[in-house]
């Protein structure tokens, strides 16, 4: 079972405060003052085009991206005070596993852990890679894993340090079906934890089934947020057709 | 221990574990020091008196270039494989990135700097096998990778990183190059301590700042 | 602003004119190397200059860092260039008085090993730009170098006078003995160090303002686009 978030429970104010987030690649605009609110115990589906921005505005609430403009907070801290923090409080699963070929599964999340500096790496390591149904290859280099049992290993990582914000960008990628039952399953703990969760999707249907919020970007602006009952699949389709 | 000296060294025993498995870096690094090492006696008649003078550059060259090559691998290897991002996860400071890197880069220049003085021993009858001249090889490696590792992060993120990071990285680090050289001309000659004390210095003070500048700059080379 | 700088482009023109007349006419043609030493005047303030830029590009550099202000890369920018530009000039005449005097284009004592260790890193530092995949991170990673570059020199330097009192070879040139010039030289020397700045400032102010005039225009196809 999953335990509380590494912050305070529960915690004050929002999950996510983000507003006017603004960032520009070269002359390419990403983001163009995007701004949402997530409390905490939500699931947010982000929906968009193939670069509309959903992955940026992903690193950018996990700090990897900085934006120009606008302000965000996470689990009260301010991005630009705070970064480390923020860190320590959100996991992220991107397009790329950020596992090392060479390295075993076991010997990955050791490195993690060691990195998050976590108390009781070893048992900890186990508990991320039972949730995430990995233990059969822990001990096996990430090298001959197929992409699906990486990506597992890969959402294991981004659990381990039972992070109170997690970040998935299209985490279904590469996951048979039994995967996909365990990632509704680990989200549906780290929820059940306290914990918030914004995840992309391509699937409009998965997403609203999960969400408590949607929010959908075309080229780098939001074009819809709200809550998931108020919208439908259609909807949000018809959506993302007139923004093509 | 500290968060911050927890992730440094996490990064740093990292490195060292994958390269223990895969051995790419030291033995490339090393390969090509051979072939500079060995090419240095087409490049000119390697008498005695000769060696004698060119010895200590010699030994330099080979070393500041396999250096580079080293440096280059600490970033590029983390960017092209996506690992990086999984570095700058870490909530920590980025100079504990930086520290985890420094130490691995200086134990790649280390290694190898180790490795070779047999090498040079066989083909030029040079011997490193002393004390002040290990103390100066650590100082000086140490300046190199201060500055080397702050350039190889900027070098690896772009299209020309053979050539960009020699090009900013040797001009910052003559001064420790010519340190070098000098203090292993006079353990050569067999020359008194006195000599080489401005010299090394000079290294260390050269360490001491740029150890400082490197690890403060680091974290906006890094950021998106 | 276009206005005041072609003002300065004036005024600088007129100066560096009448500098010519001086650095031709004026001053007296020194004994020992002959009409060849009039180089001297457009050598030695092209390197002042040239370290003056680079201080301008340190602290820019650094203010950009803090602050973000794309204002401070645009300084920085337009210092760095016009610093190449005066360097490569600085090197070259440099090299065009030495070889008559000296007998040799060039030697490595600190002064000169300095001003050419300074020109690479100049070079290293519009390089970093050029191959940066976008300006943001260019103008960061610029500001970088040339902070490392500027508090490289003086180590340089000291570095450079340790080695030469260790291989004393070279019998050192007059560059730094405006001490021992006359009253006209002098004058001229100063002049033209003067009339070398303003057409510095000049290029400065050109260049900084063309930046700001390239972000500006960047600035409205982003929100259009």
């Amino acid at each position: 079972m999953h335990d509380q978030p590494q912050t305070q429970s529960p915690p004050p104010g929002l999950a996510i405060q983000a507003t006017g987030l603004t960032k520009s690649f070269g002359l390419t605009p990403a983001l163009r003052e995007v701004g949402f609110e997530l409390p905490w115990g939500n699931t947010l589906a982000l929906f968009g085009h193939n670069g509309a921005g959903k992955s940026t505005l992903l690193r950018t609430l996990a700090t990897l991206v900085r934006p120009e403009r606008g302000t965000l907070r996470i689990a009260g801290f301010d991005r630009a005070t705070h970064p480390a923090q923020i860190r320590a409080a959100v996991g992220f699963v991107g397009h790329q596993p950020l596992l090392y070929d060479e390295l075993t599964s076991t010997e990955n999340l050791r490195f993690y852990a060691k990195l998050y500096h976590l108390p009781n790496p070893a048992s900890r390591v186990r508990e991320a890679l039972a949730m995430a149904g990995a233990e059969g290859y822990a001990g096996q280099h990430v090298r001959t894993l197929s992409n699906g049992m990486q990506k597992r290993v890969a959402i294991a990582r981004a659990l381990l340090h039972r992070p109170a914000v997690l970040l998935l960008d299209e985490p279904e990628t590469g996951l048979d079906a039994a995967g996909v039952i365990m990632l509704d399953a680990a989200v549906r703990a780290v929820r059940d934890g306290g914990a918030s969760v914004v995840m992309t999707t391509h699937s409009t249907q998965r997403g609203l089934v999960l969400a408590d919020q949607v929010l959908v970007l075309a080229r780098g602006r939001v074009v819809l947020s709200s809550s998931s009952e108020e919208v439908t699949a259609d909807g949000v389709q018809a959506l993302l057709a007139g923004a093509a | 221990m500290s968060a911050y000296l927890s992730a440094a060294l996490a990064v740093y025993l990292k490195d060292v574990r994958l390269e223990a498995r895969s051995k790419e870096t030291v033995g490339a690094v090393l390969i090509f020091a051979l072939l500079v090492a060995f090419i240095f006696n087409f490049a000119f008649d390697a008498t005695p008196d000769i060696v004698a003078i060119v010895g200590p550059g010699i030994v330099w060259v080979a070393y500041v270039f396999t250096g580079i090559l080293g440096l280059n691998r600490t970033f590029v290897l983390e960017r092209d494989r996506g690992t990086l991002d999984g570095l700058m996860l870490a909530p920590v400071g980025r100079e504990a990135i930086y520290l985890g890197k420094l130490l691995s880069a200086i134990s790649v220049m280390l290694v190898v700097e180790f490795l070779m003085v047999p090498v040079f021993l066989v083909l030029y009858d040079i011997s490193l096998l002393d004390l002040r001249f290990a103390l100066a090889a650590l100082l000086a490696t140490i300046g190199f990778a201060a500055v080397g590792t702050l350039f190889s992060a900027i070098a690896a993120h772009t299209r020309a990183r053979e050539v960009l990071l020699p090009l900013l990285f040797l001009p910052v680090v003559l001064p420790v190059i010519m340190a070098a050289v000098a203090i292993t001309a006079l353990v050569l000659e067999g020359d008194g301590w006195s000599a080489a004390t401005s010299w090394l210095q000079l290294v260390v003070a050269f360490d001491i700042v740029f150890l400082v500048v490197s690890s403060w700059a680091f974290e906006f080379v890094l950021e998106e | 602003m276009a206005d005041r700088n072609q003002l300065f482009l004036g005024i600088s023109g007129l100066l560096f004119l009448v500098n010519l007349y001086l650095i031709f006419f004026y001053a007296p043609t020194e004994q020992v190397m002959g009409n060849i030493q009039r180089l001297f005047y457009l050598h030695l303030p092209t390197v002042w200059v040239g370290f003056l830029a680079f201080f301008i590009v340190f602290v820019s550099s650094i203010a950009y860092l803090l602050k973000r202000d794309p204002v401070w890369d645009r300084r920085a920018y337009a210092a760095g260039e016009a610093g190449v530009v005066f360097l490569t000039v600085a090197i070259v005449t440099g090299a065009v008085w030495a070889k008559p005097v000296w007998g040799v284009w060039w030697i490595w004592d600190p002064k000169l090993t300095t001003t050419f260790i300074l020109w690479v890193i100049y070079i290293g530092y519009m390089m970093v730009r050029a191959y940066a995949p976008s300006g943001e991170r260019g103008a960061r990673w610029a500001a970088v170098v040339g902070i490392v570059g500027f508090v490289d020199v003086p180590i340089v330097y000291y570095a450079s006078e340790l080695w030469r009192s260790l291989h004393p070879e070279l019998v050192t040139g007059p560059f730094a003995e405006t001490g021992g010039l006359e009253a006209a030289m002098r004058t001229t020397l100063y002049f033209s160090l003067f009339a070398f700045t303003l057409v510095f400032v000049y290029l400065f102010r050109e260049r900084f303002a063309q930046q700001r005039d390239d972000d500006t225009l960047a600035e409205l196809r982003r929100a259009a686009g």
